[in-house]
This record gives structure tokens, sequence and C-alpha cells, in this order.
């Protein structure tokens, strides 16, 4: 559509489109914010959603990864590092479970690779360090890190379980 | 008591306690206007704005000032040092001085100069170096640029600004801002103010305005997109904080020019109701609420677009509305509303 050379130069004396522009901006200026008060305010997450590591226990305390170290092979980006030996009671166990934080790109294949669910993604994703070495965590710190998020790994394990 | 304010001594203090009145409301009022901005530009965007420093962030601005004041002044190696502090002090500076002659009731004003609105014209002519030297003394590509665009931009626009108040000057004769506003005083309310004869000199004015403060859309001296921030590069702490306040305070003068020259200053807008201060500032306010709400809602112009409005449609518009009252006052057109003065009105 297109408007006569007058109807174009009226508009623009009359500044029509800053009119309309401002008609806008009123309309915008008494809708309802969609602002997040962040810290306050959280928006909803998914139980799919690939947060932190953590690695799971039994109900009973016993660690669940058994060192298959599948983790260890589908892992893109190598973030993994996993050392096992034999424990006193005859089970195979890690020695060592490190995953570089900084490496990892959340893929979530560690969590789908795990035969046992221990190693999953938790729904913790406010875990910023001021230091480049606290992201580098070990077995201690990715299993306190279970113990704190089990309540809600596991709901969300449940939740997703039926389209699995 | 009345002898010693007759004293030298007595004068001094006095003016500078008048001085002190003009400015402490006037920076306090800044702060929050800096606030009222960034709460108007949000809320144009559906954000909510500065809400947590204070009751409703009320407070944000002081927050940022603590802030700014605080920080490491930075110095670029290769920079003019004596120039790169002079320039946000003359920004400063001469933003702060315009409001010398600016009267906020009747009488109500720190100097009353027969010349006021020449003054003014004159001091935010000088706000370009401010700019320039800012530019120039950070010894870098951006700044410099940024400078060298707001040079042009301050200086194409002020012919325009320069125009529109001859009109305005025309129809009420008389230089001095008291004057204009009570020439505005016809008894008709906001009907006898300049915006109606002068009405589309409004319009120009107020976008003349925008870009004589390099407030968006014009702000091409420090477009993010290209110049990062212009000629404010290089500047950090104290002496950026200068720079702010020296543009919002430019801000805030034009929202005051417009208003006294259009919109009857102090003067109430309903016949009946006392005049006072409280329209002088309510009217500020409302002028500044467009400033904001055009930040929010108008794109960027590029540069060849506003040297073109600048040069291509304000120039010659104002040239002729110039010669449009002339006319208007010699012959004493619809009732003198062009010449009150002329017919003593």
């Amino acid at each position: 559509m297109s408007q006569s050379r007058y109807m174009t130069a009226a508009k623009y004396f009359l500044l029509f489109d800053f009119l309309k522009g401002f008609k806008l901006g009123m309309k915008y200026f008494f809708a309802p914010k969609a602002t997040l008060n962040y810290p306050h305010e959280k928006g909803p997450l998914s139980p799919r959603f690939r947060g932190e590591h953590a690695l799971r226990r039994y109900p009973n305390g016993e660690e669940r990864c058994i060192a298959c170290k599948l983790c260890e092979a589908v892992c893109p980006a190598q973030a993994i590092t996993i050392d096992a030996e034999p424990r006193d009671d005859g089970s195979r166990r890690t020695t060592r479970y490190d995953i570089d934080m900084t490496k990892c790109i959340f893929c979530g294949f560690c969590q789908e690779a795990c035969p046992v669910d221990a190693i999953v993604e938790g729904p913790n994703f406010e875990y910023s360090t001021e230091t480049r070495e606290e992201l580098f965590y070990d077995k201690e710190k990715l299993l306190s890190n279970g113990d704190r998020w089990e309540a809600e790994i596991a709901r969300n394990l449940e939740l997703d379980a039926p389209y699995r | 008591m009345a002898e010693f304010f007759n004293t030298g001594l007595g004068m001094v203090l006095l003016i500078l306690a008048q001085c002190l009145l003009v400015l402490v409301p006037l920076l306090l009022a800044l702060a929050f206007l800096m606030y009222a901005d960034r709460k108007i530009w949000a809320a144009v965007m559906k954000r909510k704005g500065p809400n947590v420093v204070g009751v409703f962030g009320l407070m944000q601005s002081f927050a940022d000032f603590l802030k700014y004041i605080v920080k490491e002044v930075v110095v670029p190696a290769g920079a003019d040092k004596t120039v790169f502090f002079l320039a946000p002090m003359i920004t400063f500076v001469l933003a702060v001085i315009s409001w010398a002659v600016i009267p906020f009731n009747d009488g109500w004003v720190l100097s009353n100069i027969n010349v006021a609105i020449l003054y003014v014209f004159a001091v935010s002519s000088l706000e370009v170096y401010g700019v320039i030297m800012g530019g120039w003394a950070s010894n870098s590509k951006y700044p410099f640029l940024g400078s060298l665009r707001s040079a042009a931009q301050m200086i194409s626009y002020e012919v325009s600004i320069g125009l529109i108040i001859i009109g305005v000057v025309i129809s009420s004769g008389s230089l001095n801002f008291g004057e204009i506003v009570r020439a505005q005083d016809g008894g008709y309310g906001l009907l006898s103010w300049y915006w109606l004869p002068h009405f589309p000199m409004v319009f120009l004015f107020f976008i003349s305005a925008l870009a004589e403060t390099n407030r968006p859309p014009f702000d091409l001296p420090e477009a993010e997109s290209e110049l990062v921030a212009g000629y404010q590069v290089e500047y950090s702490s104290t002496p950026f904080l200068l720079f702010m306040i020296g543009e919002l305070m430019a801000v805030v003068l034009m929202c005051a020019l417009t208003t006294l020259l259009f919109f009857g200053g102090w003067l109430s807008p309903i016949p009946g109701l006392p005049d006072g201060i409280f329209w002088m500032v309510s009217k500020m306010f409302i002028v500044f609420f467009f400033f904001s709400m055009v930040k929010a809602i108008t794109p960027r112009y590029r540069y060849d677009q506003l040297m073109r409005l600048g040069w291509k449609v304000f120039l010659p518009m104002s040239l002729v509305w110039v010669v449009f009252v002339a006319f208007m006052a010699k012959f004493e057109a619809f009732g003198g509303a062009y010449a009150r003065w002329a017919v003593g009105g």
C-alpha cells in the first residue's frame, strides 16, 4: 500500500509516527510489568532442567556410583575424570570422581549414560564462585551436592520417569 | 540585621545563601529526576526499573552517586591532563550557572538581568566546549569522533533554537524571563500562553532541545552501538559523574526554558487559581516526562538524517516563522496575540 506524497509529507510534519509511538508507549507504561525480582522471585524450572551435578546415594547411605566409567566415556567435553579400585568389602567404587565444571557443557549425557542414576544434573544453577579452582568439583563435593539436593532430584526423576 | 546585609560581607553571604537555595534543591531534584527518567524508561519497556535501594528504589541515585565518587579515577596514558579534568568541570559549571537567571516564581530569580535569554543561550552554546575538550583530551579515537559529532550537532540546532527564541522575544518584547512570562499573563489561563500563537514552534523547540542536550533520539555523540559512549569513554569516577550531572542539568534547563517561553512559567493554567512555584515545577516535570518518553519510544537518528532535519527542515521553518511573527506583531493580528506588549495587554 503506497501513500501519496502529500499524505507522507503531512504525516511527517504532524509527527504522526511519533504520536503513534507515544500512544503505544503509554499503553505499555501502564501494562503489568514482566520483571522478575530475581533473588526474591524465580522462574519455574522443568524437571528436566540440567543444572549443577550431584552424585546420589541409595536410601541406606551407600553411594550409587559403581565406577563403570560410562559417563567419563560419553562426556563430549571430557570434563569427567574417574579412578577406581575395589573397596575393602570387594565392591568396585571410585577413588576419584572429578568434574571440571568449567569444561562441562551441561549436555546431560552423563546422567543418560549412568546405569544406576548415580550422576545427575540437579535443579541448582546458582553455584557461581569467586575462583576458577572452586569449580573443579571432586567426589566429596559432588556427594555433598547429592545429599543437599536429593529431595528435589528424586522428585524431578519421578516426574520425568513417564517420558523415559 | 538589615544593616549587616548592606555591608560588603553581608551581601556576599546573602548571595551565597541564595545560590545555595537554588542549587541544593536543584541537585536534589536532579537525583530524583534521574530516578524518574529510569523508571519511565523502564515502564515503557515493561520493566520495573530501579526498585531495590530505599522505598521503591528512591535512593538509587544516591547509591549511584556514592559508587561514582569512590571509584578510581583513570587517566588514559597520553591524555592532556589539564584539559581532561577541565572538560567535565566546564560541563558541570556551565550547566549550573544558567540557573542564575531562571525565575521560579514572580521575582524569585538570582540575577534579574535584562538579557537573561541571551545569557542562557550564550552559556548553552559554550557547553559544546566541555564535550569537545573531553573528546580531544582523552587522546582516543571514539571520544574524538563522538565529540566532533556532538560539536556539529549542537551548533546546528542552536541556530534553530535561536530563531525560535527570537519569535518569542518579538512577541513578548523583552529578553528578561520575568517579562516574557508576564507577557503571557493574558487572563485566559493556559490559552493566553505562547504555546498557542507559537504552536508549531513548541515542537520545533522541544526537538531542538533534545538535539542540543544530546538526548535520544539525537544521542549520536554517545551512540553506544558505534562509539561505545562517545566523548565519555575514557572518563570514570567523579569526572564522569560531573559529565552526567551536567548533561541532566542541561536537560532540566531545557525543560525550564520550554516552560518559561511557551507554557507561562509560574502562571496558573486556570484563571482564578493562584500563580506560584508549584505550577513552574509541575510544568517542568511534565516537559521532563516527555523528554523521557521520547527517549523510550524513538529509535536513534542517523547522522545525515540529523543534519538534514536541522538544516533543511528546522532552519527554514523557524526562519519563516520569525518573519511570520514579525508581521503578526507589526499588524497586531489576532487581538495582538503575537505582540501583547505592543497593545498594552
